[in-house]
């Protein structure tokens, strides 16, 4: 996790909000250095994370996560984390018939399904143990990323419903957050992927956007990071609270300052 | 300086200037600096220790194995090299004349490399493909012609002693010309073909479509096209059977198989999205990218795919096509158009934009700071140097 990012949430990994939804969405960047920081985050956090990884193999987050100061597979072992690998998995569905369901079951399907298969997967790796005794703090769920579930032949309103039943069993029922990636196309007309990420942004409580400068590559400030607090539940009591810096991202941290103040102007 | 600079490219040499400061004064026997460590031998060795699959090194930044594209221009751009397991998607030209080029040059790699190889097109056999790579320029043969070709005389005085930047005189001379065949990223001739020798010894596998067509279906649809299951079949197969993803008990490979793919996406793979915009399975070609991506991280392997997206009518598929894949560059030709005649382009071929490049292990990746890039290519070399409007000509 990125202390500045941490000090501007306004969290720490003892006082973790618990039934939140938070969207992460990039434009024009590559906006998964935030992903990185919520598994490390919620891994620290004691709570237990069911990764649903979509776009990049076990070790990438691993190599990474090591950097940050977690250990992706000790978290695995001794059970706090799960980790759906989907690429690895994938070639099984693909080429190899299974016998039970699997969560990536719609790889092999010609009709675009829904996302049921996932979702028990996820409802079984999120619930309490059967003792009773709580382990872990809270239940997280993180996705990496949505928009390749588009790409996946699943439509915009098979992935909201995933998510939604998703909210209804994590955020609701046990208490837990979810995070969620997805890219913002941007002026690509992916009519799919905006429906997906207007409808995903007015369920969130928190929603945090990297953009690309609008004038271009810069080496000293890689982007500007939107964070928009939102209370979903009274949409129009009063105005969301939004913050805007611009960040650089270095080799195992991520360095925040306010627009126009970057260390290499100043 | 350029100690370190040379001592840098085998991974993690510590204190390499100060032990090549050290063997440089050991060697006059005037200096009073002391050897701390083993005496530095040549920088390569640093490599050759961690390298055990020919035509591979590790990357500087964070240790990934890295296979030359073929060009050793565009290895520098992407940091060093293309990563294994990892995709190469090149968007085409219009006339796809200088697309197919950097495909062949990444198949010529893998020949001289002793690379396995699979090609796959739908438009050429593979057979008549590899025929026409073209051929390596090897310390052996052809300096004089290289040298008169870049205008980079071999003064006589090289061979004497250097007196006053004595610790240079260590360092490899660093030329742009020919290397020997041990070496990462070689030059080709593209006048002359490979010879005959070389591409019977090279081990490769060919995928020509219009002769895999089969009358009857005999798996489920799952929403891509025929051809697509095809070749993901065909590709599963190669890296299974012949052991490059270890998971064949009998085959332990220790070599990279090196994937090209030709005009995907084109209508003659039987996929119609450069025909309509409203296509039918708008998902096929990103479902066989995802599928590939995972057959590709899963085992020894690197894959170039030429994709015709120039003739894609739907913007979204771009854009999905280029988040699924890792590496993109795109390449623009100015034949044909009015940049031909623009006298500030007039010594180059076209422009080469470097769309996407991978975070692999890393929160960062090595990015060069200019992005205006133009390429020329002359018979025996394809350069890229800064070019366009606003930058001054600078060779990299």
């Amino acid at each position: 996790m990125f202390p500045e990012l941490n000090n501007l949430l306004n969290t720490t990994p003892d006082r973790a909000e618990q039934g939140k939804l938070t969207l992460l969405c990039d434009a024009k960047t590559d906006g998964s250095f935030l992903v990185h920081h919520f598994l490390s985050f919620y891994l620290k956090a004691n709570c237990k994370v069911c990764f649903v990884a979509l776009i990049q193999s076990f070790s990438h987050y691993n190599i990474v996560g090591q950097k940050l100061g977690v250990s992706l597979t000790a978290a695995r072992e001794c059970g706090q984390l799960v980790f759906l690998e989907g690429l690895k998995s994938s070639v099984d569905v693909f080429f190899r018939a299974q016998a039970e369901p699997h969560p990536l079951q719609f790889l092999r399907e010609a009709d675009a399904g829904n996302l049921q298969p996932l979702y028990e997967f996820v409802r079984e790796a999120l619930k309490p143990a059967d003792d009773g005794q709580a382990a872990w703090r809270c239940p997280v769920l993180l996705v990496d990323d949505l928009s390749v579930l588009l790409s996946l032949g699943m439509g915009a309103v098979a992935v909201l419903d995933f998510i939604h039943y998703c909210r209804a069993a994590v955020c609701w029922e046990q208490k837990g957050n979810i995070v969620a990636l997805v890219h913002d196309s941007g002026d690509a007309e992916d009519e799919e992927n905006d429906i997906l990420l207007n409808g995903l942004s007015h369920q969130s409580h928190l929603i945090l956007r990297a953009e690309g400068l609008a004038t271009g590559f810069c080496r000293d400030v890689h982007g500007q990071l939107k964070i928009l607090w939102r209370t979903p539940s009274q949409p129009a009591a009063h105005r969301d609270r939004s913050l805007t810096y611009q960040y650089k991202i270095q080799d195992k941290s991520v360095s925040f300052f306010a627009k126009g103040m970057s260390p290499a102007i100043l | 300086m350029a100690a370190a600079a040379t001592c840098g490219t085998s991974a993690g040499n510590k204190g390499c200037t100060a032990a090549a400061a050290a063997a440089a004064g050991g060697k006059n026997n005037v200096t009073s600096f002391q050897r701390k460590g083993p005496r530095a031998s040549v920088p390569d060795s640093g490599c050759a220790r961690l390298v055990s699959i020919a035509g591979t090194r590790p990357s500087v930044r964070n240790g990934q194995l890295l296979v030359s594209t073929g060009l050793p221009a565009l290895d520098q751009l992407l940091g060093g090299g293309l990563a294994v397991g990892t995709v190469l998607l090149i968007e085409e030209d219009k006339y796809n004349i200088y697309s197919s080029l950097l495909f062949k040059y990444f198949l010529a790699e893998g020949v001289i490399n002793g690379h396995t190889l699979l090609v796959a097109s739908a438009k050429e056999d593979p057979a008549d493909i590899l025929q026409e790579l073209p051929a390596p320029l090897l310390d052996d043969n052809c300096k004089k012609d290289f040298d008169e070709d870049v205008g980079n005389h071999k003064t006589p005085e090289s061979n004497i002693k250097m007196k006053i930047a004595w610790r240079y005189q260590l360092l490899p001379k660093m030329e742009p010309g020919p290397v020997s065949s041990s070496r990462f990223g070689h030059y080709y001739d593209l006048s002359k073909r490979m010879p005959q020798e070389l591409i019977e010894t090279s081990k490769w596998h060919g995928f020509f479509f219009p002769e895999k067509l089969s009358p009857t279906l005999n798996i489920e649809p799952c929403s891509l096209t025929h051809g697509y299951i095809k070749l993901l079949q065909f590709i599963q197969n190669v890296i299974y059977e012949e052991g490059f993803d270890g998971s064949n008990p009998q085959k332990k490979q220790k070599n990279i198989l090196r994937i090209g793919i030709q005009n995907l996406g084109s209508p003659l793979w039987g996929d119609d999205i450069c025909c309509t915009e409203n296509c039918d399975n708008s998902h096929s070609l990103t479902k066989f990218l995802y599928v590939l991506r995972g057959l590709l991280r899963t085992s020894l392997s690197a894959c170039i795919i030429t994709m015709p997206t120039h003739l894609i009518q739907n913007k979204a598929i771009i854009a999905r096509v280029t988040n699924l894949s890792d590496t993109v560059v795109g390449l623009e030709s100015f034949i044909g158009s009015e940049r031909e005649t623009n006298p500030l382009y007039k010594d180059y071929h076209g422009l080469i934009h470097i769309r996407q490049i991978p975070r692999l292990n890393n929160l960062i990746y090595d990015v060069s700071d200019v992005k205006d890039l133009a390429f020329k290519l002359k018979r025996k070399l394809f350069t890229i140097e800064f070019g366009g409007e606003t930058f001054p000509n600078v060779k990299i």
